[in-house]
């Protein structure tokens, strides 16, 4: 349901303003959406000072080097640092992306970071992810085949393997699903960009046996088609995919097969 | 965890063409309703006589209300543009991020265009 303001809970109060470096010429203000779950107050926004010239470019290295040097108790998701584990999604600067390839010199004056839009916040920049893990399960990720198993592996030509290009390389990060007006007001509901973009790749895989099924369990009016080609999921995806593109071609899919 | 708080979604996310247009998509359609309500009131006027019709049009002569139905002629042309957008794009078409840009811009300036067009030629 559409629900323009947040919950009474959820309001982001005036936050802390941490001392600046004195020694630093080169500072970028950061300003940080805080929740801690184990005190009763609502959220606030922190403003930290990095010095840059003491400082890796990215994002996440400012807070990793917040973390370490100013309050070991901001919490975030980070692994890799690279863009392949997606852990570090957040909302940087208004736009959904990961904190590891986003450069810093990218933005002027202070850069604002809050967790992923319209999820519950467990701490900090860490926002609960059940739901969209569940609706990820919920497409059946996984090889469906009803005949005998061959001897070595399920093979595919490479032709059909190039079908899986654009779709493989989502690394579930949640960028495209929560930057979704439409996933915002019916994420209950609505599957949303990354869970239907995996639903194509198993759809479309040669060795898969059961797209039928598959296609009609998605043929709902809440599952599918709460998409309404507003197209943020394409512009937010840090791995430049198309998620908006790909529910096109499994509506094109229904309209094929009935 | 029932009290864990909502993360900030609309009032952080800064405004990306793809959403904004297409919340314009819908207010103008949902608009377009309420201006076909003045529409049908003054075709009803015409059907029911002279006196009733001419007393109509004085009413659609003031400037409030010319300037809403200026701003309907706008929305009209609007949703016009984005709903051939949509169109194209139900076909299968214009999802790369550069035919989206370009053709949202386009949808903007002609729906500007044709509304000062229509003006000029049709309403004099």
């Amino acid at each position: 349901m559409v629900e323009l303001r947040l919950p009474k809970n959820s309001r982001v109060m005036e936050g802390i303003t941490w001392e600046k470096p004195s020694d630093a010429e080169n500072v970028q203000e950061v300003r940080i959406y805080r929740y801690n779950p184990e005190d009763s107050e609502n959220p606030r926004l922190d403003t930290f000072f990095v010095d840059l010239d003491k400082c890796g470019p990215m994002i996440l290295d400012a807070l990793i080097k917040i973390k370490n040097e100013i309050d070991p108790t901001l919490t975030f998701r980070r692994s890799c640092r690279e863009g392949i584990c997606g852990s570090c999604s957040m909302n940087i600067g208004g736009v959904n992306t990961l904190a590891c390839l986003k450069g810093m010199k990218e933005f002027k004056g202070p850069i604002n970071i809050y967790p992923l839009p319209h999820l519950p916040v467990i701490k900090d920049l860490v926002p609960d992810l059940n739901q969209f893990y569940k609706q990820h399960a919920s497409i059946k990720p996984w090889l469906e085949t009803f005949t005998d198993e061959p001897n070595e592996e399920w093979l595919q030509s490479e032709e059909d393997r190039k079908e899986l290009d654009g779709l493989y390389e989502c690394v579930m990060c949640a960028c495209c699903s929560t930057s979704c007006p439409s996933y915002w007001w019916n994420g209950d509901k609505y599957l949303g960009p990354a869970a239907l973009l995996h639903a194509y790749r198993w759809i479309i895989d040669s060795r898969d046996q059961d797209r039928k099924a598959r296609l009609d369990d998605l043929n709902d009016s809440f599952k599918l088609y709460r998409c309404h080609t507003i197209m943020n999921c394409a512009k937010a995806c840090p791995k430049g995919l198309n998620p908006a593109k790909v529910i096109a071609e499994i509506k094109k899919l229904h309209l094929q097969n009935n | 965890m029932d009290n864990r708080p909502l993360s900030p979604h609309l009032t952080v996310y800064k405004p990306q063409i793809t959403s904004v247009l297409s919340i314009f998509h819908r207010i103008t359609g949902a608009g377009l309703t309420a201006s076909t309500v003045l529409v049908v009131f003054w075709l009803a006027s015409l059907a029911m006589g002279e006196f009733t019709f001419k007393s109509f049009n004085i009413f659609l002569n003031n400037p409030l209300i010319i300037s809403v139905l200026v701003c309907s002629l706008w929305a009209l042309w609007y949703h016009f543009c984005t709903g051939l957008r949509h169109l194209y794009w139900d076909m299968g078409y214009g999802y790369s991020l550069k035919s989206v840009t370009i053709s949202g811009w386009v949808a903007v300036t002609c729906s500007f265009l044709l509304t000062f067009l229509t003006l000029l030629f049709f309403v004099s």
